[in-house]
């Protein structure tokens, strides 16, 4: 029996390092990488895994210890996932090389649109691009003769057929769970309602009509949602419709796949995607573009920063790729988008076509304060409050607390 | 024609070698007023606005740790003393299986439990759907703050019952039998034994379990967090806890978190302070 295992435990030392084989070079240098933890990361790191001596570190909550981890000198890791928004705190503390020679020297298959630039130099290189887009389930749609919204108006009288047919608990599910997610709810709305959600000098620019309608929308969709929405992050939204409880949710992406994924989901073939619904009819989707990709750090020798940069592009390749083409919106050679994947292609490529979330240090702050107040309008006003006066007292409050909290 | 843009933009000193310019200057009481926020907090009390109040973030959770802990306190002693009593009661035999599995709940980590309880009563969890089932109409336990402080209190309850009626226990095997009985011949009923009796000769160990049930109560945290409640309740350690979170652009409010868990210590001590009056005067007086 013992025997058996060590032959077992041999096969695979076998098997691994034929896997190394198959990565360009090989790397002697030890690597770490701190990323975030979802599918796309998982088959990047365990490509860039394939090269040797690379240690991976996957983690949701990454952007908490990610600026301290690259602060330290030498930094506690090489490689970096970042977004648009976890990458401003690294781009400040001036944590993360310039790319510009290695992407020079060993970058010949990325493309330009891969290629991240700040102030003119190349700072990131993004693997995947991730947006909201609208999730809904085929099946019911049809039987209920709805057609697909399009406006968030068309959501809400949507979700109004669906809770009167009773077929699913809520016909609504919303990533509204108090902090960064409410957050990110507020600023889609928002910025599909007004282009403008931070003044040129830093102070707030929400207090106003689109402020109140982007209010009062996140409020009336919250009704249609399990009440315990506060507490609802993508995860659960994403079980939700798994579970057929929900027939509708704005929801990333990144998890549209898991939908058709026999092995945890029970509505198999009966999701599909959409664009994000727009806030206003003609309007772009009321969502933002994000990408996904990787850093180095700067407090490492110029050694380490090489063969991490290699690690890494080898992480990010076409073989990746087309082994895992439906965990994401490749920006790599060789996606073949999936079933799954034409909602977020219809809501990156509406016209007019929905912004980036803006990479700023203010916007950074905002989406904090935001995340951090908002909850307190939800809960205050099903207390029986006048709605759309408390929305302006709510907003006046927010406007004169985010520009005047002192960061210390 | 001229066209004229006006631009603000904001950009860091630096200095000859590059560097940010940063500049250290001391603020006194600042931080403690930034949470605090007395003037906001005085007008809110003088013009008996609890609303206004309670949408100061530090008044919110002090509110809601005084309560707990008050409420918990009694209700922890009680049911403390209750199974105490009971086990006492139960037949030799069957006391050392009675008191292991009232421990359970002790032995259990608190941010499991919370979770446990989290995921029993959840929307589409195990009792909340036999709630469901059983009244009739949906329930939602943490759609509002005010079932989810039920549910919090309930836990603790719960949680540290086991601890109070430990302590009691033993403290019941010291009790003196020819005072008991000399109080039966004298016609005292049940509840006069306890009262008279029983309940003083415990008093030192009432007051110890007291102690560090206040001590625990007034740092809740683990409930907030394991049932997700920040949204609708918060306590003075999950304040602290906030303020050390890294906010997007990565600035953790570490002079606010230290304040904030001054002001939590304080608030332990002022609590404590009359038990700790009343262990010292019986301590001289046993002297």
């Amino acid at each position: 029996m013992l025997l058996r295992k060590l032959a077992l435990a041999g096969a695979f030392a076998l098997m691994g390092s034929t896997a190394m084989a198959a990565c360009a070079f090989e790397n002697t240098i030890p690597l770490k990488s701190l990323t975030a933890g979802f599918e796309a990361w998982k088959s990047a790191t365990s490509a860039m895994a394939e090269c040797g001596n690379f240690t991976p570190e996957l983690d949701q909550e990454f952007a908490t210890k990610q600026a301290a981890a690259f602060g330290a000198n030498p930094s506690l890791y090489h490689i970096g996932g970042v977004a648009n928004e976890t990458i401003v705190p690294l781009i400040n503390g001036g944590l993360i090389r310039p790319l510009d020679d290695l992407v020079a020297k060993y970058g010949q298959n990325l493309q330009p649109n891969q290629l991240i630039k700040v102030d003119g130099k190349i700072m990131a290189i993004a693997m995947m691009v991730n947006t909201q887009h609208l999730m809904y389930r085929a099946d019911i749609f049809t039987e209920l003769g709805l057609a697909v919204p399009t406006t968030y108006d068309e959501v809400l009288a949507a979700a109004e057929v669906i809770k009167a047919s009773g077929k699913v608990e809520y016909p609504l599910g919303g990533t509204f769970m108090a902090g960064w997610n409410l957050g990110e709810e507020f600023v889609n709305m928002y910025l599909g309602l007004n282009p403008v959600m931070v003044n040129a000098d830093g102070t707030p620019a929400i207090n106003n009509e689109a402020g109140v309608k982007t209010l009062e929308m996140l409020k009336a969709l919250s009704a249609y949602m399990d009440p315990e929405y506060l507490t609802s992050d993508s995860t659960f939204v994403q079980l939700q419709m798994q579970q057929g409880k929900i027939a509708m949710a704005n929801l990333w992406a990144s998890r549209g796949g898991a939908m058709d994924d026999a092995a945890e989901s029970q509505v198999v073939g009966k999701v599909n995607g959409a664009a994000a619904p727009a806030a206003v009819p003609g309007g772009a989707p009321a969502t933002t573009l994000w990408w996904d990709g990787i850093v180095i750090a700067a407090n490492i020798t110029d050694e380490e920063a090489e063969a991490a940069f290699q690690v890494a592009l080898e992480g990010i390749d076409t073989e990746m790729v087309a082994a895992n083409n439906d965990d994401a919106i490749w920006l790599i050679p060789g996606y073949t988008p999936g079933r799954l994947a034409d909602g977020a292609i219809a809501t990156a490529t509406a016209n007019p076509v929905p912004p980036s979330y803006p990479s700023t240090t203010t916007q950074g702050l905002m989406h904090s304060a935001l995340g951090n107040q908002l909850q307190a309008f939800f809960t205050a006003s099903s207390a029986g409050a006048a709605a759309p006066r408390s929305v302006r007292v709510w907003l006046a409050c927010q406007a004169r607390a985010s520009s005047t909290r002192p960061v210390q | 024609m001229q066209n004229c843009t006006q631009e603000t933009k904001s950009v860091p000193k630096l200095d000859a070698a590059g560097r940010i310019v940063t500049e250290t200057q001391f603020v006194g009481l600042q931080s403690y007023a930034a949470i605090v926020e007395p003037a906001k907090a005085w007008a809110a009390i003088t013009a008996l606005d609890y609303r206004a109040l309670m949408a100061i973030d530090f008044w919110r959770a002090l509110r809601f740790t005084l309560m707990f802990t008050f409420i918990t306190l009694p209700l922890v002693l009680a049911l403390g003393l209750g199974v105490a009593l009971a086990v006492n009661n139960t037949a030799r035999v069957l006391r050392g299986p009675v008191i292991f599995v009232s421990l359970l709940p002790f032995i259990i980590t608190p941010v499991i439990g919370a979770l446990a309880i989290r995921w029993l009563f959840v929307s589409d969890g195990l009792l909340n759907n036999g709630l469901e089932w059983m009244l009739g109409y949906p329930v939602s336990m943490f759609s509002q703050g005010w079932t989810i402080e039920i549910l919090m209190m309930f836990f603790r309850v719960w949680h540290v019952a086991p601890f109070a009626f430990i302590i009691l226990y033993a403290g019941l095997q010291t009790l003196d039998h020819d005072a008991i009985e000399a109080a039966m011949i004298d016609g005292a009923s049940r509840w006069q034994r306890l009262r008279f009796v029983i309940v003083p000769h415990l008093a030192p160990l009432i007051i110890f379990v007291a102690l560090i049930h206040l001590m625990d109560a007034y740092r809740v945290f683990d409930e907030i967090v394991g049932f997700r409640a920040d949204a609708h309740v918060i306590s003075l350690q999950y304040l602290t806890y906030d303020f050390l979170i890294p906010d997007s652009t990565g600035n953790r409010s570490i002079s606010r978190a230290a304040a904030s868990s001054m002001l939590t210590m304080i608030g332990i001590v002022l609590l404590l302070i009359p038990l700790l009056r009343q262990t010292w005067a019986q301590h001289r007086g046993s002297r």
